[in-house]
C-alpha cells in the first residue's frame, strides 16, 4: 500500500528556558526515533491520554511543527521544504480541538470558502467546491448562517467542509470532538467516517476516547512519546490491562469481557461495542449446559 | 429538603420570536447529603435549571427554596445564596484571573468576609481536597496543565464551604485518567463534607458510578428523579427518547429485543457480569460446569 | 442583557435597501450624515428625516428594531440635552431655582437630539441590511486604491472580518465569565466607582488570557488553511453594481441639494 505520510526516526523536543538557573537550555524530548507510516485511504486513530504526545506528532504531519531530527514526509513532500508549504497544507489538511476558534468569518459559506480565496481560485470553480463541500458535511442548508447560531457539532462540520474545500488527500483531526456534547460527536465521526469510505479521504483521527477510536481500522496508541500498540481496533482493546496502565480505558463491553475472562467464563476479549457483546451474549445464553461445559474443554 | 422547586418555569427572551421555555413547571425536592447526577441533552433545561439554584436567573414563574428560604422573598441577600450553593461552571479554568493559586482559591473566601486565618484554613483544605500540592499554591495558575487549572478553579469553589455544591460537566474534555480523577476526588469531597453535590453530566456511565440519585431531563421537563436502580429500571425507555444509556445497558436492551428473558436495569458492568452469571445459573447453563 | 445590544447585527432580507452595493450604501451612509450635520434649520433637519424614512420603509425592517437600538445611547442623549438646556444663553423661558431654561437651549437641545437619533437609525440601518462581511468587502474594495501608497487595505478589512466573527462569541464569553465570578461572591453592579473598577480585575483578565489563546489558535487555523496575505486572493462574492445603485445615490445627492437651498433661507416651508 502507498503511504501519505511517513515519518522517519522523528524525533522533537521542546526547549525549555530556565531563567532562574541563568538561561539555561533544558530539553523537554517529546519523541525519539518514532516511525510511522499512514496508508492512503485508510482511517487511522491516534489514542493516548493528554501530553502522551499525540497532538505535537499530528502537527508535523503538515509541517505546523518541523522535526528536530529525523524526516517527515507528508503527501510525497518532504515537510522541512519551505517552499512546499502550501503544497503540503493543501493535500493534508487539519481540524483542531475547539470548532470557535478555527471558524474566520462571520457566514459560513464565506468560512468554507476561505481556503480556496487564499489559493486564489477562480470564482466560479469556488462556488461549486464550497458547495459540494457543504453537502459532504450536510451543512448546506446553513451555509448562510452564521457561526454563532450554530451548534458545537455544526460548527465542527463547517470546520471540516472549510478543509474539505481544498480537496485533501488526508485529514488529520486534533481531538474534533473534546469540546462536543454527545449529538456533536456523534454527528462529527459520522461526517468523518462517510468521508474516508465515501470520498475515500484519509483521516488521522487523534482522540482520547476508545469509542471514536473503535470506529477506525487502525489504532495506535501513544504513551510518552512512543507507539505503544499499532493494529485493528480488536486486537488493540483487548490489551485491557496495558491500555489501564497508561492511563487509558476500554469499551464497556470489552471490559465486560474482561471481567468475565477473569471469573474463568468463556469470553472474548475482540468484542468492542454493543453488537458485537450482544451477539456474543446471545449466543452463549441461549447454549444449553452441555454445550458450555463442552466448550470449556475444548 | 435542601432544595425544593416548586412549579418552576424559566422562559428565554419572551415576547419575541425566538421565545423558548427551557425549564418547564419543575417540581423537585432534594433531601440534604445527597450526590445526584443530572443528566440530560443540550438544550435539556440542566444548565438553565441549576443557574436558577444559586439565583444567577430568576425564574420566569414559580420557586425556588434553599433550606427552606424563598431566594426570590424580598430582603433575602443573593450573594449570600451563592456562598450557600457553590456552582462550578462548564471549563471553569476560564475564569482563574489571580497571579496565584493560592490568591485565586482565597477569592470566594474572601468576597465572604472571612478573618485571615479562616479564608487560609479553607484554601489549604479545598486545596488538599482536589490534590493540589501545597508547593503549586505559589505557583501562577497560568503555568499549570489544563487538568489543574481545573481543579484550582474547582477548589475555588470548595473554599467557600457550600451547602451546596453544583459542578455543571466537571470532566468535559478530559481524557478517561483526569475524568476518574476529577469524579472520585468530588466524591470523596461529598462522603467528607456530607453536603449535598449535583454533578451534571453528559455521561450516563459517570454517573451511574458515581450518584446516589440520579435527575434525567427532557425537554425542560424532569423525566425521572430516582435511584440508579430505580432509574434504570426505565433504561429501555430512556433510550428510546435518545438519551444516552451506558454502552452495557444497550446490550442488555439489545438482548431483551433477540427475546431473552433477561433484565434491563444494567448500568455497570460488575452489575452485568452478575446478571449474566444469574442468568446462567437459573436458565440451567451453568459457568464453570 | 449582554445579548440585548444589536448595533452592528444584521438582518437577512431581500429587500432593495438590502439589495443595494454595500459600496454605494456607504457612500449614501455618508451623503446621509453630511445632510444632518449640513441642515443649519428645522426645514433644512426635515429633509434628512425624510430621506430615511423612505429607506427605513423600503427596507421592511421592524420599527421595533430601530427603537431598540436606541436603548445604549438614551444616556448620552441625556446628558448633552441637558448641558444645552441648561447653559446656552438666551431668553429665558422657565427658571428653576438658578438655573435659566432659555428658548436657544431648547432649539439647540432639540436640534441636537433629532440629530444624534438620525444619525444612529441611519447607521443603524446600513448594518442591519448589509451583511458585516459584505460591508467589509465593500470597503476593502473602496480602500483598494489607497494599496499604491501602501495603505493596508486587505490587512484592515481582514481584522474587521476577525473582529466581527469574534464578537458574538467575546460577548457570550463575558457573560459566562461575569456568571462565573458572580457564583464566588463577586459584586459587580454595587460599590463606589473604584470598587466597581476593581470588580472587573476578575473580568478582564480571564477575558484577556482567553482572547490571546483564540489569536493564536486561530492564527494557526489559517496558516493551515494556505493564508499567505492579501496577494493573489480570489473572493467567492464579488460586489457587482447596477442601474438600482446609481439611481438610490443620486436619490440621496438630489436631497442633499435640497439641504442646501434650505439652509441658504431664501425658500423655507
Amino acid at each position: 500500500m502507498e503511504e501519505i505520510i511517513k515519518a522517519e526516526d522523528l524525533t522533537f523536543w521542546y526547549s525549555d528556558i530556565d531563567e532562574e538557573s541563568g538561561g539555561t537550555e533544558n530539553r523537554v524530548t517529546v519523541f525519539e526515533d518514532l516511525d510511522l507510516k499512514i496508508e492512503k485511504g485508510s482511517f487511522t486513530a491516534i489514542l493516548g491520554h493528554n501530553g502522551c504526545g499525540k497532538s505535537t506528532l499530528a502537527k508535523h504531519f503538515n509541517a505546523v511543527l518541523l522535526p528536530c531530527g529525523g524526516k517527515v514526509y507528508s503527501a510525497g513532500y518532504d515537510t522541512s521544504e519551505a517552499d512546499r508549504l502550501f503544497d503540503i497544507r493543501r493535500h493534508v489538511g487539519m481540524v483542531f480541538q475547539n470548532p470557535d476558534n478555527q471558524i474566520v468569518a462571520s457566514v459560513v459559506e464565506e468560512d468554507v470558502a476561505f481556503a480556496l480565496e487564499n489559493m486564489g481560485v477562480p470564482q466560479e470553480e469556488m462556488r461549486q467546491r464550497v458547495d459540494e463541500a457543504l453537502k459532504a458535511v450536510n451543512m448546506y442548508e446553513y451555509r448562510e448562517h452564521a457561526p454563532s447560531q450554530l451548534s458545537g457539532g455544526q460548527k465542527q462540520r463547517v470546520a471540516i467542509a472549510g478543509i474539505i474545500a481544498m480537496r485533501p488527500d488526508c485529514i488529520v483531526l486534533d481531538e474534533p470532538t473534546a469540546m462536543l456534547d454527545p449529538v456533536g460527536r456523534r454527528e462529527v465521526i459520522k461526517t468523518i467516517r462517510r468521508l474516508n469510505r465515501e470520498e475515500g479521504i484519509t483521516i488521522v483521527l487523534i482522540t482520547h476516547y476508545m469509542d471514536e477510536a473503535a470506529k477506525g481500522d487502525r489504532v495506535v496508541v501513544m504513551d510518552k512519546g512512543k507507539v505503544i500498540l499499532d493494529d485493528t481496533p480488536q486486537n488493540v482493546f483487548s490489551h485491557v490491562e496495558m491500555l489501564k496502565s497508561v492511563g487509558l480505558d476500554v469499551p464497556q463491553s470489552t471490559q465486560l469481557m474482561y471481567l468475565m475472562e477473569q471469573s474463568g467464563m468463556p469470553c472474548d476479549l475482540h468484542v468492542i461495542n454493543e453488537t458485537a457483546c450482544a451477539d456474543f451474549l446471545y449466543r452463549l445464553l441461549t447454549k444449553t449446559k452441555l454445550e458450555v461445559s463442552l466448550d470449556n474443554k475444548a | 429538603m435542601i432544595i425544593k422547586l416548586e412549579d418552576l418555569t424559566y422562559t428565554y427572551s419572551q415576547g419575541t420570536p425566538f421565545e423558548k421555555t427551557a425549564v418547564d413547571h419543575v417540581d423537585l425536592e432534594i433531601e440534604e447529603g445527597t450526590l445526584v447526577g443530572i443528566i440530560g441533552h443540550t438544550g435539556s433545561g440542566k444548565s438553565t435549571l441549576i443557574q436558577h439554584l444559586n439565583g444567577l436567573i430568576k425564574p420566569t414563574s414559580g420557586k425556588v427554596y434553599i433550606d427552606g428560604e424563598d431566594i426570590h422573598a424580598k430582603g433575602v441577600d443573593l450573594k449570600k445564596i451563592r456562598f450557600k450553593v457553590g456552582l462550578v461552571f462548564q471549563y471553569p479554568e476560564y475564569q482563574i484571573f489571580e497571579e496565584t493559586v493560592y490568591k485565586d482559591i482565597s477569592f470566594g473566601p474572601r468576597n465572604m468576609g472571612l478573618s485571615e486565618e479562616d479564608v487560609d484554613r479553607r484554601v489549604r483544605s479545598a486545596a488538599a481536597m482536589v490534590g493540589l500540592d501545597d508547593s503549586l499554591l505559589d505557583k501562577s495558575p497560568f503555568e499549570l496543565s489544563g487538568g489543574q487549572k481545573r481543579r484550582v478553579a474547582i477548589a475555588g469553589v470548595m473554599a467557600m464551604e457550600p451547602k451546596v455544591l453544583i459542578l455543571d460537566e466537571p470532566t468535559a474534555g478530559l481524557d478517561p485518567k483526569g475524568r476518574e480523577v476529577i469524579l472520585s476526588q468530588i466524591k470523596e469531597y461529598h462522603d467528607k463534607t456530607g453536603s449535598t453535590v449535583l454533578l451534571v453530566s453528559h455521561s450516563m456511565e459517570d454517573v451511574a458510578r458515581f450518584a446516589e440519585k440520579i435527575l434525567v431531563m427532557n425537554k425542560g421537563k424532569v423525566f425521572c428523579y430516582d435511584d440508579p436502580p430505580g432509574v434504570f429500571t426505565r433504561a429501555e425507555e430512556i433510550n428510546a427518547v435518545g438519551l444516552s444509556v451506558p454502552q452495557i445497558t444497550k446490550v442488555f436492551i439489545e438482548l431483551k429485543k433477540r427475546g431473552l428473558d433477561i433484565r434491563t436495569d444494567v448500568y455497570t458492568v460488575d452489575f452485568a457480569l452478575k446478571t449474566i452469571k444469574e442468568y446462567l445459573e437459573e436458565k440451567g447453563g451453568a459457568v464453570n460446569a | 442583557m449582554l445579548k440585548d445590544i444589536t448595533i452592528g447585527q444584521y438582518f437577512p432580507g431581500t429587500s432593495v435597501v438590502h439589495r443595494i452595493d454595500a459600496r454605494f450604501k456607504i457612500v449614501i451612509t455618508a451623503v446621509f450624515i453630511v445632510m444632518l450635520f449640513s441642515a443649519s434649520n428645522y426645514s433644512a433637519l426635515c429633509v434628512p428625516l425624510v430621506f430615511f424614512a423612505i429607506a427605513f420603509m423600503a427596507s421592511k425592517l421592524s420599527a421595533k428594531l430601530m427603537i431598540k437600538s436606541m436603548k445604549p445611547i438614551v444616556p448620552v442623549i441625556i446628558i448633552t440635552s441637558i448641558l444645552n438646556i441648561f447653559f446656552i444663553d438666551g431668553v429665558s423661558v422657565i427658571k428653576i431655582w438658578k438655573l435659566n431654561i432659555t428658548d436657544n437651549g431648547l432649539y439647540t437641545s432639540g436640534f441636537m437630539i433629532i440629530r444624534l437619533i438620525a444619525l444612529i437609525c441611519g447607521s443603524s440601518l446600513l448594518t442591519y441590511t448589509t451583511s458585516p462581511i459584505t460591508l467589509t468587502d465593500a470597503l476593502e474594495q473602496m480602500l483598494k486604491p489607497l494599496a499604491k501608497i501602501k495603505f493596508p487595505a486587505h490587512e484592515l478589512a481582514m481584522m474587521m472580518t476577525i473582529a466581527l466573527r469574534f464578537i458574538p462569541t467575546l460577548i457570550e464569553e463575558t457573560d459566562k465569565i461575569m456568571q462565573a465570578q458572580k457564583a464566588r461572591g463577586a459584586e459587580l453592579d454595587s460599590g463606589s466607582i473604584p470598587q466597581r473598577a476593581k470588580a472587573l480585575v476578575p473580568i478582564l483578565i480571564p477575558l484577556f488570557v482567553s482572547s490571546f489563546r483564540r489569536a493564536e489558535e486561530l492564527a494557526l487555523a489559517m496558516e493551515c488553511r494556505c493564508y499567505n496575505g492579501g496577494e493573489g486572493r480570489t473572493k467567492l462574492k464579488t460586489l457587482v453594481s447596477g442601474g438600482k445603485d446609481y439611481a438610490a445615490l443620486s436619490l440621496s445627492i438630489f436631497f442633499l441639494s435640497v439641504v442646501f437651498i434650505l439652509d441658504l433661507g431664501k425658500v423655507s416651508f
